[in-house]
């Protein structure tokens, strides 16, 4: 394949990477942002995402795309609710000890993993996507010094990758909406800036503290959700995701979500563009030697505040 | 399980006497009286319950769990049932070493059996030869026969990649094309696919042009594909672990509807249906498979039966569940090596653990082993010395959704010389 059909493919497969991940990222962040708790448990709510997505296409019948809809709406919701239900009988009752929470969502990972394996098992299995149409690109070239397209080999991706990166960028949106311009979202930036001033103010810190962990866990539900059609649910598909997540956070800045989201597009692209044209091994090299860079030369991330 | 020497306590009384009762009152065990022991022959099943191998675990314990119920119908081994002690590796060789030790010093098993992925045979197979345990594996690998393992280790139930390709390469050659491009997992079990197809075919006069090794556990593909040359004829692929719908699926979406031809290894597609959403490019090309899914047309009476008595309808799908697709290629493994163990269990008249040597010597003694209920797969012959067995190759076309049969190879077309005399290292 010559080098521009490759780099634009390389780039549209780094862009799913990317908008997954950058739902992923966004939640570890926010958790990370307002509770100053490291959620090593996050990559197993992903996972917990994609399982419960497989169990709830299966419930539906009919076409596809029903079953998905029901999917995208109720999975984040359940997982969400596990999750909340984990901060408000062990998190809380730790008091958010920053050590202790680590040692807890180690637990939580370990406890959510087994009971997937134990209850829907070793299997990887398949969602079936709502769209799937194979859309074959086309480039330039040059032929007698005029431009002319053409279609070249393998250079195509499908509707579906397309609608997982539009429907990441919306709900990314969302995300900064929430944030920004709403009541809670104000509650959330109080409680993350000064957590005994948002007390004193008579912010119910620990309810934000729920609804946060809520929050983050149904986005790297939701995440799950979009991707589980590409890839199969499995039990162990936690643990990229995890890892990756924290790069991201780490290379952005803990707790800064246009730094979370900046870092995602360039570890995503940056690990499809890598991958095809070297290894996928170099990628995760190389990323992970940007995470030690960044932490000797920028402990607080590219966007992070310095700590007062 | 350990025994003491102390006098019986009064539950421990109680037990026997639970026992005594249990065995008088089923005489189906009156079968075993005859023997000197009537103690069950322990087979340690090494089985990848979880981890990468977990589907093809699943099937391999459905088969052997038949395969033990059928030699204890028949009245055991040597007048003694027959108790497989299964116990999860989670495709892991760590863990696979660890098994095997369990099963030589915890649970006194005779044997150790089953185990399939080539990373843990190899990383089990020298602690069972420094144990002692006959270690019969149902893996493929080429490491048996090649002389890496030891007099303790031998597979007579299923046949080795090299001798696989090596019957598939003028297939390929003379039928699909001789530009091939080789993608395969970057374990043990994958470079034995890229080193010997690549000399077969360049013994056909083919050549291969790229080869693209993929981690076993990696979830997404596409980008692994614009390495393949554009001039590429046939594409070979073969992958395992718990994303190959997902690798198959994306090889359909990169090429679109100019593919090339390809040929596969059905491990690619164990335990997946052929029939799921997006993989109708697959119509029209080659599969290899050990022991074809779908029943064929002249299907044998031996493989009815075996399909029976495992629960495996037409379509190689599980009984109960047409969604639960098999692992027909590898499986038959479990059930054919089985046969084996108790074949030479019985030559070797083995009584007990101090009978393994002689337990290997038989097996080693063996040759012919005929197309029978104990070799459904078809006839074999098995090679004393490398301990490794051959047997027919099937290609198998994807025509209306179903893999028919287009071409058996001989066993003489997957030969080769011996590489290994395993019956020269001492006991």
């Amino acid at each position: 394949m010559e080098i521009g059909p490759y780099l634009m493919l390389a780039s549209l497969e780094g862009a799913v990477t990317a908008a997954v991940l950058a739902l992923t990222a966004v939640g570890l962040s926010l958790v990370f942002g307002v509770m100053r708790v490291v959620n090593v448990a996050h990559g197993e709510f992903f996972m917990l995402g994609a399982v419960l997505a497989w169990w709830v296409t299966g419930l539906i019948g009919g076409h596809p795309a029903l079953g998905f809809a029901m999917a995208l709406v109720l999975v984040p919701v359940l997982v969400a609710g596990i999750a909340v239900a984990a901060d408000m009988t062990i998190l809380k009752r730790i008091a958010y000890d920053p050590e202790r929470t680590i040692v807890a969502t180690i637990g939580i990972l370990y406890i959510i993993q087994q009971v997937t394996l134990m209850t829907y098992g070793p299997e990887a299995r398949p969602v079936t996507p709502p769209f799937n149409t194979r859309l074959a690109l086309p480039w330039v070239e040059f032929a007698d010094g005029a431009p002319r397209l053409y279609w070249p080999w393998g250079l195509s991706t499908t509707s579906y990758k397309l609608g997982v990166i539009a429907a990441a960028g919306g709900v990314l949106v969302g995300v900064w909406a929430l944030m920004a311009r709403t009541r809670i979202g104000l509650l959330m930036r109080a409680t993350q800036l000064d957590r005994d001033m948002a007390l004193a103010f008579g912010i119910p810190v620990e309810r934000v503290y729920a609804l946060v962990f809520g929050i983050g866990a149904g986005l790297a539900a939701l995440a799950a959700v979009l991707i589980v059609p590409i890839q199969q649910a499995h039990y162990l598909m936690g643990g990229d995701p995890l890892l990756l997540s924290f790069i991201v956070v780490i290379i952005g800045g803990l707790g800064s979500l246009p730094g979370t989201v900046l870092a995602a597009v360039l570890i995503g692209l940056s690990d499809g563009i890598i991958s095809v044209f070297f290894s996928p091994t170099l990628a995760k090299i190389l990323a992970t030697l940007l995470v030690a860079l960044v932490l000797v030369f920028r402990p607080q991330g590219l966007f992070g505040a310095r700590p007062r | 399980m350990t025994k003491s020497n102390k006098t019986p306590t009064r539950r421990e009384a109680m037990k026997t006497l639970a026992l005594g009762a249990g065995a008088a009152s089923l005489p189906l065990w009156a079968r075993y009286a005859g023997a000197q022991s009537s103690a069950p022959i322990r087979i340690g099943f090494q089985v990848h319950r979880t981890g990468i191998g977990a589907a093809y675990g699943r099937w391999y314990d459905r088969t052997t769990t038949a395969a033990a119920a059928l030699i204890n119908e028949g009245g055991g081994i040597n007048g003694r049932p027959v108790e497989i002690i299964a116990e999860d590796d989670g495709t892991d060789p760590k863990r696979g070493a660890e098994v095997v030790e369990k099963f030589a010093t915890q649970y006194n098993c005779d044997i150790g059996f089953g185990t399939l992925f080539s990373h843990v045979v190899i990383g089990s197979a020298p602690r069972a030869g420094e144990l002692k345990l006959p270690y019969f594996v149902v893996s493929e690998g080429h490491h048996v026969a090649s002389g890496m393992l030891n007099r303790y280790t031998l597979q007579p139930g299923i046949t080795d990649v090299k001798s696989q390709v090596q019957a598939m390469a003028p297939f390929v050659a003379n039928t699909l094309g001789k530009k091939v491009t080789m993608i395969f997992p970057d374990f043990a079990f994958g470079h034995d696919h890229r080193d010997y197809f690549t000399a077969a075919i360049e013994a056909q006069g083919g050549q291969v042009l790229e080869h693209i090794a993929i981690p076993p556990t990696e979830t997404s593909f596409t980008k692994y594909f614009p390495k393949i040359p554009r001039d590429t004829e046939v594409i070979y692929h073969v992958m395992v672990g718990p994303a190959v719908l997902t690798f198959v699926k994306e090889l359909g979406e990169f090429f679109g509807p100019q593919r090339p031809e390809m040929f596969g290894f059905i491990d690619s597609l164990e335990a997946v249906d052929i029939s799921s959403p997006g993989l109708e490019f697959l119509e029209g090309t080659y599969f290899w498979e050990g022991n074809p899914r779908q029943a064929q047309a002249d299907q044998s009476p031996y493989d009815a039966f075996y399909r029976e008595r495992v629960g495996v309808d037409a379509n190689g799908a599980s009984v109960d569940d047409a969604r639960d697709v098999s692992t027909y290629s590898h499986m038959f493994g479990c059930w054919e090596t089985l046969h084996v163990v108790k074949a030479g269990m019985e030559a070797a008249g083995y009584a007990g653990p101090q009978d393994r040597a002689s337990l290997i010597e038989a097996v080693e003694a063996m040759t012919d082993m005929p197309h029978s209920n104990a070799h459904p797969q078809g006839a074999k012959l098995f090679n004393g010395k490398t301990h490794q067995v051959f047997g027919h190759q099937y290609i198998t076309k994807v025509t209306g959704g179903k893999l028919l049969l287009v071409h058996t190879t001989s066993i003489e077309d997957t030969l080769y010389p011996d590489e290994a005399d395993y019956t020269t290292q001492a006991f």
